[in-house]
């Protein structure tokens, strides 16, 4: 019940897979050269990595670096749009919230 | 005008023609401003060419049969090839246009991009003739829950199926309107996933009607009804169950898409009471047709077209020539006709802009091809109306700016405030369209909903007016740009 | 039938505040727009309610005025307020340079001694106040007094309370021309007819300067643009309205060229609002991108940690500028039944309640709270007479 990789052995495409590891959240996650984070993201099962200002959970909507419901952060820089950025060996994902601020 | 703007030829040979855009109406408008004798640079968000037509799988996935996922594939590769590789072009991948400026209003705007990886180097573009083929972007219309994960465009599922080989679901229902649903669904498919229906709101007598008013202009289109035939033949082999007259009204779960309700709807898209329906799945894919990316004529100072605010478009000459000078425009900018009418109207675009000869043999086929691209795209929206009466599945609650979650409710109180009503009045107050996609989701939307309840923009361009193009950093805006074209 | 028939000519805040005050003093009011209420410059700024960047002198006694009177009005316009956002966290300015901090010191010390709260802050207060802000600082001076609206919210509100109050709007209507009978303006010419009235403000920003001449009564009013960046939604990381002290030069400058100076401050949304620059370029809203280069350069050097924070868009608007930066406040000499509201440069958001004040007490025959003397409209810098260089009657808002 959740979004996959298509799997290498039966893709029509015949491509390769080179392993790619990265950390979500300081958690490992792996996946493959040439994936986009989101890609990564969605064939690791997840389907949302940002909380909006009311604290609702948003993925991917757009998968093409319009809507930019997929934000992340990555190697410390923040709004990074998931579905356009391509993973690295060792990129450090992070999720971001987008809470309510409060006054000082 | 300066010698440039086109139509004066011979002398202009060796012009700096900048395309945006290297789908398939950019491509063409590079090819054949090369073609022509120009210098072309051609600019794309993208590592590769193609756009979204050709979506092509990232280089590190060394695919042996990338062509399985492509119509027109061969024809594509060979192209991009000869424009990338040719010694008058210079290809700058992922590159963004971030801003326009028309710094001399008699000839074409200076061009800033954004180019490269990490770190990202600014530069300015300075070219003779400016052709814009940005495309467009799936339009999808609110219904409550759409913000829910799990719930996906149309073109973001086709986009991770044929781009990344990743499947959005197990079990997926495809919805909205347009021919663009069935390679979706057929996208879907070779992906691995279960399509559970396809649900193509405009009624079969609808879409028989404006399918089947002109048939001469289909034969003219074969490629176009070939592709489709094929992917109906795919569905139907699948059994997967095409529905007519039916929208997906509710998306529900519980921090993901759960079941989504469809009901039966009318030629206005009204909800037909009684015939709502709940169907599991774990993704659904909804288009509701397109939405052209008009921020960079909008920048450029390009007239548009039209008034209802989904059906504005760029306005353009015989010679894909905008109002602006120097600025010409190709693809779904000037209205959503397809890949093969892109590819014609960017074919005439580059040559015009590159100076080309105005009464070489090589342009009527093409001003045929884009001629007849259009008269089928007129057929499109005639078989596929986005119906008037589809806010009526929106609650109080229903979110309709996606990134700062202003609900239906919200937008309504501004519009019908006459002390609030006016538009950048109202989104300062409701937020709608102030969040990081800057309204490209929501703008459209929100400009119709505003024009029914009684406070319509009178700008046309309003919703697509970013003079910001693309996010941009503030350290990469500080520094100077590293190269300036004089 | 005895009450002061009032039309507005503009529905921008300054309009709205008059059209509240006069509402509330029993006049009949009308509002008209040629676009929509708060659309144009009010809408296009930052929403600004300053005493930081004025030294001694009228315009810092029209801020003090102005804010002391914003929290009553708000107070007094009850459920209508919240869309004001009103945010009084106060301002802070920060020297770079030694030569920006011995300005600086003077100068606030200027500003205490005319009963503006402003306290030098040490290195640590600063830190402790703006964690993010550059450790390259000479000097630093706090202003509790310095709050934000959001500027066309803040307008709707007021506007909202002047219909409360009696007050009537009509949007979509251009003043063509006036109509003058007996030595006295009577009655202005629209696009959608004609309305008379016993009194005529002019309160149309900007635009102030051509409606003038459109009634036969030409005032120096000019725009000047200015930009402002907006950033994604960050979590909390600007806490005060931050500007650097050169800011106060560049307000006070009369320069045609371009001025930039960093501000730079967070909204409730979570954007951080980078501002600012001037420049005199008629109503040419072309964007620039070296301009915003140079506002983003500006900001960075208060900010350096902001460096890789995404700008998502650039707005600009039109300032209603006069030579002499002082706004123009009452009754015009040359025309009567004709009044102005205007010119107040970047400052009108927060100087709109303070000025409506000085609009109702004049008209009522009655002495203001503060001496209107020097905004009057018979001076040579409003009317269009030369100003030598140097002398500016006041500093200057955003």
């Amino acid at each position: 019940m959740s979004p996959r990789l298509v799997p290498h052995a039966t893709d029509p495409v015949r491509r390769m897979e080179t392993p790619v590891t990265v950390t979500v959240d300081g958690e490992p996650v792996r996946g493959i050269a040439g994936q986009t984070v989101a890609g990564l993201l969605l064939a690791s099962g997840r389907t949302a990595w940002r909380a909006t200002g009311s604290g609702a959970p948003r993925g991917v909507f757009c998968g093409i670096g319009v809507c930019f419901d997929c934000l992340v952060t990555v190697n410390g820089e923040r709004d990074v749009r998931a579905c356009r950025r391509r993973v690295h060996e060792g990129d450090a994902v992070s999720t971001q919230a987008r809470d309510e601020r409060g006054e000082r | 005008m300066s010698a440039g703007t086109g139509g004066t030829g011979r002398h202009v040979v060796g012009r700096h023609v900048v395309v945006v855009g290297a789908g398939p109406a950019g491509l063409a408008a590079a090819d054949a401003a090369l073609a022509a004798g120009a210098r072309v640079t051609l600019v794309d968000s993208a590592e590769q060419p193609g756009g979204q037509y050709h979506r092509m799988l990232p280089d590190a996935y060394e695919a042996a049969n990338p062509d399985v996922l492509q119509h027109g594939y061969n024809a594509f590769e060979q192209r991009s090839m000869r424009v990338i590789g040719h010694r008058r072009s210079t290809w700058l991948a992922d590159t963004s246009v971030w801003a326009i400026e028309r710094d001399d209003p008699s000839r074409a705007p200076l061009v800033h991009v954004l180019t490269g990886g990490l770190p990202r180097e600014r530069r300015t573009l300075r070219p003779d003739a400016l052709v814009l083929a940005p495309g467009a972007h799936d339009r999808v219309l609110p219904f409550p829950g759409w913000e829910l994960p799990g719930v996906f465009t149309a073109g973001a599922a086709q986009a991770l199926a044929k781009g990344e080989r990743v499947a959005v679901g197990d079990r997926v229902v495809v919805a909205g309107t347009g021919p663009f649903l069935l390679p979706v669904a057929v996208s879907l498919l070779e992906a691995g996933s279960r399509v559970v229906e396809v649900l193509e709101a405009a009624r079969a007598a609808s879409a028989t009607r404006g399918w089947l008013r002109k048939p001469w202009e289909l034969a003219a289109q074969a490629g176009k009804t070939g592709e489709l035939a094929s992917y109906t033949a795919a569905l139907a082999r699948e059994r997967v169950p095409y529905l007519p007259g039916r929208a997906v009204i509710e998306a529900r779960g519980d921090g993901r898409v759960e079941e989504v309700v469809s009901a039966r709807v009318r030629g206005d898209w009204s909800v037909v009471p009684g015939t709502e329906r709940v169907t599991a799945a774990d993704a659904v894919c909804v288009g509701h047709g397109f939405t052209p990316r008009l921020e960079l004529a909008v920048a450029s100072g390009c007239e548009l077209r039209g008034s209802a605010p989904a059906e504005v478009f760029v306005e353009v000459d015989g010679e894909q020539r905008t109002s602006a000078p120097g600025v010409y425009a190709a693809g779904e900018v000037t209205g959503i006709a397809g890949a093969p009418a892109a590819r014609a109207e960017g074919a005439v675009a580059g040559w015009f802009a590159a100076g080309g000869d105005p009464s070489a043999r090589t342009l009527a086929p093409l001003r045929r091809a884009r001629d007849q691209g259009r008269a089928f795209a007129e057929r499109l929206a005639h078989a596929h109306p986005v119906g008037r009466e589809w806010p009526g599945w929106l609650r109080g609650d229903t979110i309709v700016c996606r990134c700062e979650e202003t609900d239906y409710a919200a937008v309504c109180a501004a519009a019908g405030d006459p002390v609030s009503s006016e538009a950048r009045v109202a989104r300062l107050g409701t937020r709608a369209g102030l969040g990081p996609c800057q309204g490209r989701m929501c703008g459209v939307t929100v400009a119709e909903l505003r024009a029914r309840l009684g406070a319509p923009d009178p700008d046309p361009a309003a919703p697509h007016r970013r003079p910001v193009a693309e996010p941009i950093r503030l350290a990469e805006l500080a520094a100077p740009p590293a190269e300036r074209e004089g | 039938m005895d009450r002061t028939r009032v039309v507005i000519l503009g529905a921008g805040i300054v309009g709205s505040a008059c059209a509240r005050e006069l509402a509330l003093a029993g006049c009949d009011v009308l509002v008209i727009d040629r676009g929509g209420p708060a659309a144009a410059t009010t809408s296009h700024g930052e929403g600004n309610i300053l005493l930081s960047d004025k030294g001694p002198g009228p315009e810092l006694e029209l801020a003090k005025l102005s804010r002391r009177l914003w929290p009553e009005v708000l107070t007094d316009l009850g459920g209508l307020a919240v869309q004001a956002e009103w945010q009084p966290k106060g301002g802070i300015v920060v020297a770079t340079t030694r030569a920006g901090a011995d300005g600086l010191r003077p100068f606030a010390a200027s500003q205490r001694a005319s009963g503006v709260v402003a306290e030098a802050m040490d290195a640590d207060a600063l830190r402790a106040a703006e964690p993010h802000v550059t450790r390259e600082h000479t000097a630093a001076v706090h202003y509790p007094q310095d709050a934000q609206v959001q500027p066309a919210g803040a307008a709707a509100a007021l506007l909202s309370g002047a219909l409360a109050a009696g007050a009537s709007l009509r949007s979509g209507r251009e003043v063509l021309g006036g109509v003058v009978r007996g030595g006295r303006l009577t009655g202005v010419r629209t696009s959608h007819g004609t309305l008379e009235g016993d009194v005529f403000l002019n309160a149309a920003g900007p635009w102030s300067g051509e409606l003038a001449a459109r009634l036969g009564a030409p005032v120096d009013i000019r725009p000047r643009r200015g930009e402002v960046l907006v950033t994604t939604p960050l979590p909390p990381t600007v806490f005060h309205k931050v500007y650097d002290a050169d800011y106060v030069g560049a307000v006070g400058s009369g320069a045609g060229d371009l001025q930039t100076s960093a501000v730079v401050e967070a909204t409730l949304a979570g954007s951080v609002l980078l501002g600012s620059s001037r420049r005199r370029v008629g109503f040419d809203a072309r964007t620039r991108p070296e301009v915003l280069s140079a506002i983003a350069a500006k900001a960075l050097r208060l900010f350096p940690s902001l460096a890789r924070v995404p700008v998502m868009r650039a707005y600009g608007g039109f300032r209603p500028y006069v030579p002499d930066h002082l706004p123009v406040i009452g009754p015009d000499p040359r025309l009567a039944g004709l009044w102005h509201a205007s010119g107040h440069e970047g400052a009108g958001i927060g100087l709109s309640v303070g000025t409506a004040r000085l609009v109702r007490a004049l008209l009522d025959g009655r002495e203001p709270e503060i001496d209107a003397g020097p905004f009057r409209v018979d001076r040579p810098a409003v009317l269009g007479e030369d100003v030598p260089a140097g002398s500016t009657a006041g500093e200057e808002t955003t």
